[in-house]
Order: C-alpha cells, then structure tokens, then sequence
C-alpha cells in the first residue's frame, strides 16, 4: 500500500495545510474528536504532538498545551489506544510527532510497530540527531514503511541540507527562522532568500514550511516557497480559546480563516 | 577501559549531542573549535592568570586533624571553598567567558538552580563587561533571593522561569530555547558536565585544574601524588567530574561519589539519579535520568539545590555503570550532620552540597594509612537559613 503522506503530495502539490495538534489537548479524550473535525474542514494532514515533561524546541503555547495533556493524564500508551479506530473516520495522512525520551522508553521498534497498527504514517523526532537516525534506526523505519521527516533551518548548509533532505522520507520540515515554535515572525526578506536557495536546490523530497506560520497572510507566503506549511501554536490558540463554541466548531472557524472561505 | 569522551562525544553509551536542527550550528561551532581553543598558549596563559589572581588558585589542600583523627584514617580537605564567589564554579565560568570571547560572542545566557552558577557566571561577566542574562526558576528566585539581588548588582538580567515545575530543569530549558533563537550572538555558559557535547567534556577540562593542584600538593604533602580514596558530591558532577580528571585511569584511587537521597532513595523524595534513574534523555544528553514509565522526566528533590538535577553529567553515569566509581546516597539529615562535624571538628561551614560528600566518609572504610581527599566544593554562606532551620542553631 501507497504512504498516504506520497498518496497526498502526488494528488496535491501547493496550498498543502498540515496542522499540529497536541494529544490530550485541550481535554484527554479529545484527540480523535479533534482529528475528524480537521478531516472535515480541510485539513490534509495532522501532526499529532506526543506531549513531554521537557519540550526544548517549544514555546509557551506548546509547552502549556503539552503540560495539561499530561497533567489530564496522557501517555504514549493511552494515545496508541485511543487512536485504535482512528482509521475507521480518518483517512488523511498522519504523522506523530514527539521528543525522542518517550519514545525510547517505549522502544522505537515497538513504538513502529504500534505506529504501523495504528494506521500513521510517518513521525517527526526533532531531537533525534540525523546521523543517529541514518545508522541506528534508519533501517528499522524502512522495514516498518515508517516516514521520518526531519528538520532543516535557515542556518543548515547546503551540504548538510542535501544529506538530510536525502534522509527524510513523505517531505522535508523546513524550519521558517531561528526560533522556538510560536513565535510571530512575519516572513521577511531573509527568510525568503532561504525559500528561494532551497527552491533552487531541487531537493528530492517535496517541503512544508514551519514555525511562525500563523495565520492566511503566512500561510499563503509559505506556499510561495514550498508545497504548504505547517500550522501549531496559533491552532492550538485557537483549540484553547474560552467562548461559546465547541470544539469542533473552533477547528472549523480556524482552518476557514486559514483557507480564506471563513463563514462571517 | 577508557573515561575519555569518544570523537562522537560518548562515555560509553552516555553523552552525544541530542538536540533540535536549530541548535546544529551552535554546537557544531563549539565543537568544531573548542579543543583548539583550550590547547591554545594564548588562552592557557590568560586562562591560568585569571585562576590565579582572580579566582584565588591554587586553593589549599588542607590536613584535616581532627576530622582524621575522628574515622580513623588520613582526611585533606581540597579547599574549592576558598574560591572567589565561595565554590568551584567560578574555574568553568572563567574558562567559558574566554572561549566566548575567543569566539566572537557579544552575549552571555546561563541557567541557574541555587544562583551558585549564575553568580559565578554574572561574576566574569562584569570583569570582561559581557551582556549576560541568566534563567533561574521563579520557585527558586524566591527560595535563593539573596543570590538573585547579587547577580542583579553584578549587572546581570535575571529571567524567572514559570514552565513546569520553575526549578532548575526548567530555568535550563529556556536558556535552550534562547539559544536556538539566537544562534549567532550568544554563548551559553552551562553549569555542569551536562548538556550536549561538547560540553560535558569542556567543562570538566575546566574544571580539571582541581585533580591537577591534588596531584602536586599530594606529593608534598605525603609522597604520592594520588590519594586512595577522593570523594566528591555528585549534582550534575562538575566539582566531581575536576577532582577525578586526573585520576580516571588510576584503578589505585577508589571514587567515591556522594549523591543527594533527599529524603531517603525510596521516599520519592530524592535526587539520588544514579541509583534510580534508567537511562534516557535530558538536555540533549543520554544519560542515567529519573523518569517515569512513560518517560517523562522528574522533578527531584534534595535539601540542597545543587544537588537537585534529574540527570547526571554522562561521565558521571559511565563511572557508575562501569564500576570505576562508588555511589552513596546521603539524605538530607546525613548532610546535615556531617555539615556540623565539619565545622565542629575543622571550624569549616561546608555547602550543603558539600556536605553530602562529607557524609560519604561515614559510609566508607579506609585504613589508618591510607589517603582520603575530600573535595570542598562550596562554603555554607548560602545554606545559613537551612542550617539554622534544620540544626536549631
């Protein structure tokens, strides 16, 4: 069977919309409620953040959001189980996305096998180092049909860019500026020439642009660039916002301002 | 078996460099230049002069009579008390302001647990007037005022943490997350042998001019430049991982690290991370590390705050797992008592983290003859309050 991550780049190749959400967020057992909605209001891809006790490469809003997941009780276990019958409803791409500690304690082969089970495609580990990822596990990954996704920054060179582009499997995270997730850069010219030299690079893997992303302005820059982007603080923002709407209906306005078909 | 780090920065399966792409060229820098820098004259002779005529070194290695006389065997005290700014911690912060230096950093960040490091930090950073900004727990800025007040008269900018439990686990991962947003102005000046290589290794090349000094003033002092017995407190190991450096490869020296049971090792309570950590990854380091079955990381607990990390430098767990060093776990009433023999018997008011170390004499049994060195790592200006609580003085 076809990698539904290469099944969505090979139908769809700009004004791809991946969205982060953190398991267990903004209540425990609203993962798969979450993951519907996105289904239903366009989103083409989720990542779902496994919540850890230390996330390094987070801002606040993440970090807030990982914090109550685990204080409302999630583990990597109980997401595994709650995702049991996530395949019945949800058919677009999935990918886990998480700090390498929870994953290790678990095992990563019985962390792929309970990936492959459960119906994900690919992973994203941004602690995971890409060396150690090519000689320890990259075989692993293979024979399980696991995508790994790794990260590159404004600040990789392009020898290195090329080696971990050639590693990275579905597409390519390419980190938008120097920073932590959340923060509200608007894309300056800087990082356009970033956009541009990976452009020209002709990688071998289609890329989606993250960090900073926030809203339809950034969103419809990123997608300038490359095939899409990846959205998380602002949505998990959005996700934890107190009014009168309910979950799924705060998924829908979200995505509909991004989309730029919102209902007024 | 060898204690050196590997080219890939491993002490057996521990250390590595577990980090985020966005904090890639920042290591790398540092990695690719930090030995040159350190074997450089240039900076050996800077390095050297400001150990001894700012620092204060060489400190003392001082015969302890009556703490001998009282277990029996032969005590010296490696007196890192005697530093400026009262513990060990100034040698790293000297020896990282000159490689920032070296390397073109306008700004200085640091986490801080107690305010030891972010003093010692704040301290060199006023001497060579480097920006500096340090993250501390907002728990703990609370808990450690007076040393927060010192690091505010220093000219440093001292940032409350508030994400999860606002100690120094946290205060150290938001200087991580400062640093990946400024990757190219900043050096990160960390504490201990902890983090990402290269700086495990760096800092205990630092902090290895303590093993150095014991070697000389042993010799003079009884003959042979190696003690049978040095033992040291283990926080995240870098008063400890000094005193060994030059001894790692001496199986004629037996290691004794002290680490901090809190409340007792089973109490749940307790920072003795040798002994109950599993190993796993914090702060870009694989090592032994206190975690919960689902791998999330634990918030520890030691009367003494710098003994009050999660992990342990990644030597630190090598040593322990390969045999080549002893761990004891010394609750906080242990400390507490050999804090006060100490001061009795010696008329010296150890740290707390110190104390743990002291403690530790209890716990071995060395002969009439034999060599024990002690390395006093901090002096107990800090720990009055809990002192004077704890002791009823």
């Amino acid at each position: 069977m076809i990698n539904r991550i290469d099944q969505l780049f090979r139908e769809k190749d700009r004004e791809i919309l991946s969205i982060y959400i953190t398991a267990g967020y903004p209540e425990l057992h609203d993962t798969g409620k979450v993951l519907k909605a996105l289904q239903e209001s366009g989103a083409d891809m989720v990542e779902i953040g496994i919540p850890f006790s230390d996330p390094l490469a987070d801002g606040p809003v993440i970090q807030r959001s990982s914090q109550l997941a685990l204080q409302n009780g999630m583990t990597l276990d109980l997401l595994f189980n709650q995702l049991k019958e996530i395949r019945e409803s949800v058919s677009i791409p999935l990918v886990m996305m998480g700090y390498l500690n929870p994953i290790l304690q678990m095992g990563m082969e019985r962390f792929l096998t309970r990936c492959r089970d459960t119906g994900i495609d690919g992973v994203i580990i941004p602690d995971l180092p890409p060396a150690e990822y090519e000689t320890r596990y990259l075989d692993l990954f293979l024979s399980y049909g696991i995508y790994n996704s790794l990260l590159i920054t404004p600040h990789t060179d392009d020898k290195r860019i090329a080696r971990i582009a050639a590693l990275s499997e579905g597409f390519l995270y390419l980190v938008a500026a120097a920073s932590t997730t959340g923060a509200r850069n608007s894309v300056g010219d800087q990082q356009r020439n970033y956009f541009q030299r990976l452009k020209e690079m002709n990688l071998p893997v289609p890329g989606l642009i993250g960090f900073g992303i926030s809203n339809r302005p950034t969103f419809l820059t990123a997608c300038e660039y490359a095939s899409g982007a990846i959205i998380g603080s602002a949505f998990i923002e959005a996700l934890g916002e107190r009014n009168a709407l309910t979950l799924e209906e705060r998924v829908k306005s979200f995505m509909g301002e991004i989309r730029g078909n919102a209902l007024t | 078996m060898g204690f050196e780090v590997d080219a890939g920065g491993f002490y057996g399966e521990y250390g590595g460099a577990y980090i985020p792409e966005m904090l890639y060229p920042n290591i790398r820098e540092l990695e690719e230049n930090y030995m040159k820098i350190v074997q450089s004259d240039s900076f050996q002779s800077k390095f050297r002069l400001l150990l001894r005529d700012y620092a204060g070194r060489p400190t003392p290695l001082f015969r302890a009579e009556r703490l001998s006389a009282h277990f029996g065997t032969q005590i010296f005290l490696k007196r890192e008390d005697l530093n400026h700014t009262g513990a060990h911690k100034i040698n790293n912060t000297i020896g990282q302001i000159l490689m920032a230096g070296q390397l073109n950093k306008k700004r200085i960040i640091a986490e801080t647990g107690a305010g030891q490091h972010g003093v010692a930090t704040a301290t060199v950073c006023a001497l060579t007037g480097m920006e500096c900004i340090i993250y501390m727990g907002a728990l703990d800025m609370e808990r450690q005022a007076p040393n927060v007040k010192k690091m505010l008269m220093l000219g440093a900018e001292v940032r409350p943490v508030h994400s999860g439990n606002k100690t120094l686990k946290d205060a150290t991962n938001e200087a991580i997350r400062d640093w990946i947003n400024h990757p190219v102005d900043t050096h990160y000046i960390i504490g201990s042998v902890v983090g990402p290589h290269p700086y495990p290794d760096m800092v205990t090349r630092f902090q290895s001019v303590i093993s150095e000094e014991i070697r000389i003033q042993l010799m003079e002092k009884t003959g042979r430049d190696y003690p049978d017995y040095l033992v040291a407190c283990v926080g995240g190991g870098s008063n400890a991982a000094g005193a060994y450096y030059h001894y790692l490869e001496n199986e004629g020296v037996k290691l004794i690290s002290a680490e901090a049971a809190g409340l007792g090792v089973d109490s749940g309570f307790t920072a003795a991370t040798s002994l109950l950590g599993r190993p796993g990854i914090i702060h870009g380091s694989r090592t032994l590390l206190m975690q919960d079955a689902d791998g999330q990381i634990e918030e520890p607990y030691s009367i003494s705050a710098g003994l009050d990390y999660p992990g342990v430098g990644p030597l630190h767990a090598w040593l322990a797992e390969s045999g080549r060093a002893t761990v004891f776990a010394i609750t906080d009433d242990e400390a507490l008592q050999a804090a006060m023999l100490c001061t009795r018997k010696e008329g010296i008011i150890p740290a707390l983290e110190t104390a743990h170390a002291l403690a530790a004499l209890e716990k071995i049994s060395p002969g009439a003859e034999d060599v024990v060195v002690v390395n006093l790592s901090g002096r107990g200006d800090k720990d009055m309050e809990t002192y004077i609580e704890k002791l009823e003085i």
